[in-house]
């Protein structure tokens, strides 16, 4: 077990966890009822996900050596040291500062309106569609097991998704408009999936081309033009965040920071 | 000794809360049950990543058998072979139909990523094929939301997975 795995397993965790807060800022919020619980269900299935990548994250660091633990010491939160316990799945999900999170920009922009929403949630389903199927035959059990299983829901995610993009690339002139204005305004987040931080045990430029393909269909379907070559902004899988990862992490873990090891 | 048949008898009286009428065994859960001397261990696969009925269903396998006498029990969770509505139960899925849920088709029929795909879902309370979806997702992870064209009524759809 290495100390890259450990930040690898970081990194998917909070990507899933992220996303997953963004999406159930919908709840009670949605265009339709059924809508509404759409996009919570998928926020639901990647707070699992999160769940099962942030207990393997526990697991390897309490494995871990002496040495190996103070090569990954800035990833661990501060406020748990002095629990005197062993690290646990909430620690990592909760008590972290903003700096310490390695998801995607993309993951943690607002919610914007509902094009926003959905067109992000495309660009990030197939981007795990592909990745978790590299993920499946990796040579970690856990890492492939956890990818065997969410992917299933990942493809759930893909159709919805697509679908939506469809229908309002196609609908009317507002909904045509507002998915274009999603699409410019998220593309430059997409090219940071593709550079691959040092600690990723996927190589993640060999999923460029699949995805591209993936969008490049759906967004024809839609009969929206999707952009060419542009400047991408990258950052978030080393710790550098857009001014809103802070926003949303104060109100997330406003509980556990106030009442610490608060259990439900 | 611990009867292993005893224990699996046992956890055929363990219902998934969200859906009552269907127990772990029906939906397919449990993947073993061994025993040494006094010791339980069960082997879980569990439905969806994030389902909040997991967590659940593990206290309520522990209360059964500590109600029983049980005390030496372990749970263990299973990612792999991930769970499939292909292990859910013939009984199960009659159990499901008489609930007012339709169960799953068969994996290999419907469950891809393609779009706008319209599965035959057969009404649970006419009987008709002619319905139509009104969202992939339910009430619970599990479930997808369906509506009869002929009697009218909206049902869930226990999709597949």
């Amino acid at each position: 077990m290495s100390t890259n795995s450990f930040v690898y397993t970081l990194h998917l965790a909070d990507n899933t966890l992220i996303l997953a807060q963004r999406n159930a800022e919908w709840t009670g919020h949605g265009p339709v009822l059924e809508q509404d619980i759409a996009i919570t269900n998928i926020s639901l299935d990647l707070l699992g996900q999160a769940r099962n990548f942030y207990q393997y994250a526990a697991l390897q660091y309490n494995s871990f050596s002496a040495e190996e633990k103070k090569d990954v010491d800035k990833y661990i939160p501060r406020l748990w040291k002095e629990y005197n316990r062993e690290l646990q799945e909430d620690d990592l999900a909760f008590l972290r500062d903003e700096h310490q999170y390695l998801n995607l920009l993309i993951t943690e922009l607002p919610k914007g309106d509902w094009a926003q929403t959905v067109v992000r949630q495309f660009f990030f389903s197939t981007y795990q569609f592909y990745l978790y199927q590299q993920l499946e035959s990796y040579r970690d059990e856990q890492l492939a097991a956890i990818s065997e299983k969410s992917i299933k829901e990942v493809a759930y995610h893909l159709r919805w998704s697509s679908e939506w993009v469809i229908r309002l690339g196609n609908g009317t002139e507002e909904s045509g408009k507002r998915i274009k204005n999603a699409l410019n305004d998220q593309w430059m987040f997409t090219g940071e999936m593709f550079v691959s931080a040092p600690y990723e045990l996927i190589d993640t430029t060999s999923l460029k081309s699949d995805w591209q393909k993936k969008i490049e269909i759906i967004f024809s379907e839609a009969t929206i033009e999707v952009p060419q070559q542009t400047w991408m902004q990258s950052g978030g899988k080393q710790g550098r965040h857009t001014e809103h990862l802070g926003y949303l992490l104060t109100e997330m873990q406003y509980l556990q920071r106030a009442y610490p090891n608060a259990q439900w | 000794m611990i009867d292993e048949k005893q224990i699996w008898s046992l956890l055929e009286e363990v219902k998934d809360p969200e859906v009552p009428v269907l127990s772990i065994i029906d939906l397919g859960m449990v993947r073993s049950v061994t025993t040494s001397e006094d010791k339980i261990n069960i082997t879980l696969t569990p439905t969806y990543s994030g389902c909040p009925a997991m967590d659940v269903i593990a206290m309520d396998i522990r209360l059964k058998l500590i109600e029983k006498g049980y005390r030496d029990i372990s749970i263990i969770q299973q990612l792999s072979p991930a769970w499939t509505t292909d292990w859910m139960s013939e009984e199960g899925k009659q159990k499901l139909k008489a609930f007012g849920i339709a169960p799953p088709n068969p994996k290999q029929q419907f469950c891809t990523s393609d779009m706008f795909q319209q599965e035959a879902v057969q009404c649970p309370r006419c009987n008709s094929y002619h319905t139509e979806l009104i969202s992939q997702f339910g009430s619970t992870a599990c479930k997808s939301i369906y509506r009869c064209l002929d009697c009218k009524e909206a049902f869930d759809h226990f999709k597949c997975h």
